[in-house]
């Protein structure tokens, strides 16, 4: 995957992580997050895991769980406010 | 009426590959592969770019994978549509293997899906796999052989 490893991001939680682990992390730690099903595109890209997929939004950062092959998942954090936007457009509230 | 000249559309399979640091992995592609592509089946492989290259050395002349891409590649065109599969198996060693399990699941609804959960703790992995599918479970690490008599069980196959 090139394109969210090019962005800046900001890893939340470390490689490891599993991919149930990041869902918990971000209902609990914050106020606002969405759901969203596996191959939901998010900064072009499409995402994989179990599904409901829970994603963080702080104000213009997204939070959002990262799966590839040899790590595992990782939850990163980028700022895009007109992703952010989208995201609330697009993704839903309920499991 | 069929015309006699045409052929069968082949079956699809779809085999997904987790990160290749468990050798039994690569083996049980290929003999996947070979059993599907001899029962007609026309035979898709996809993962990461190390483990493509280890098959793609494995099998000079694309006799046993002759298609193969990389996984965000093949997500993609599952989710465009432009790919589907009538049995997809996904090989499992980490969390991250029943994560791509579990979207093949979302993506491909009426397939026919088989997760082989393999490596050193196979039966806590299990436990992640909330989602429905067939499981073949074994501790496998550097020996195939197990996993491949289960594998052949689960598909009715004598070889």
């Amino acid at each position: 995957m090139g394109c969210i490893e090019n962005l800046k991001y900001e890893m939340i939680l470390p490689l490891g992580a599993s991919f149930k682990e990041c869902r918990e992390y971000v209902e609990k730690n914050f106020s606002e997050f969405w759901y969203v099903d596996p191959g939901y595109k998010i900064f072009d890209e499409y995402i994989i895991g179990l599904p409901p997929i829970a994603l963080g939004i702080d104000g213009a950062r997204i939070i959002f769980p990262y799966t590839k092959p040899c790590h595992g998942t990782y939850l990163l954090a980028i700022e895009d406010a007109d992703e952010a936007a989208r995201i609330r457009k697009t993704a839903r509230k309920k499991k | 009426m069929t015309d006699p000249a045409e052929k069968p559309i082949p079956k699809k399979a779809l085999i997904v590959l987790g990160c290749p640091e468990v050798p039994v992995q690569q083996a049980l592609a290929l003999h996947l592969s070979h059993v599907l592509m001899k029962q007609g089946f026309a035979v898709h492989a996809s993962g990461n770019p190390a483990v493509l290259n280890l098959l793609k050395v494995s099998d000079p002349e694309k006799r046993y994978l002759p298609e193969m891409n990389v996984l965000e590649k093949c997500i993609e065109e599952i989710v465009e549509k432009k790919r589907d599969s009538d049995v997809c198996i996904v090989f499992a060693h980490s969390d991250a293997g029943i994560s791509y399990a579990a979207t093949m699941r979302h993506l491909l609804p009426s397939s026919r899906l088989v997760v082989i959960i393999f490596g050193k703790d196979p039966e806590t992995l299990l436990l992640s796999v909330d989602f429905p599918c067939e499981k073949i479970v074994e501790k496998a690490v550097h020996n195939p052989m197990q996993l491949k008599k289960k594998i052949n069980e689960v598909f009715g196959w004598a070889v």
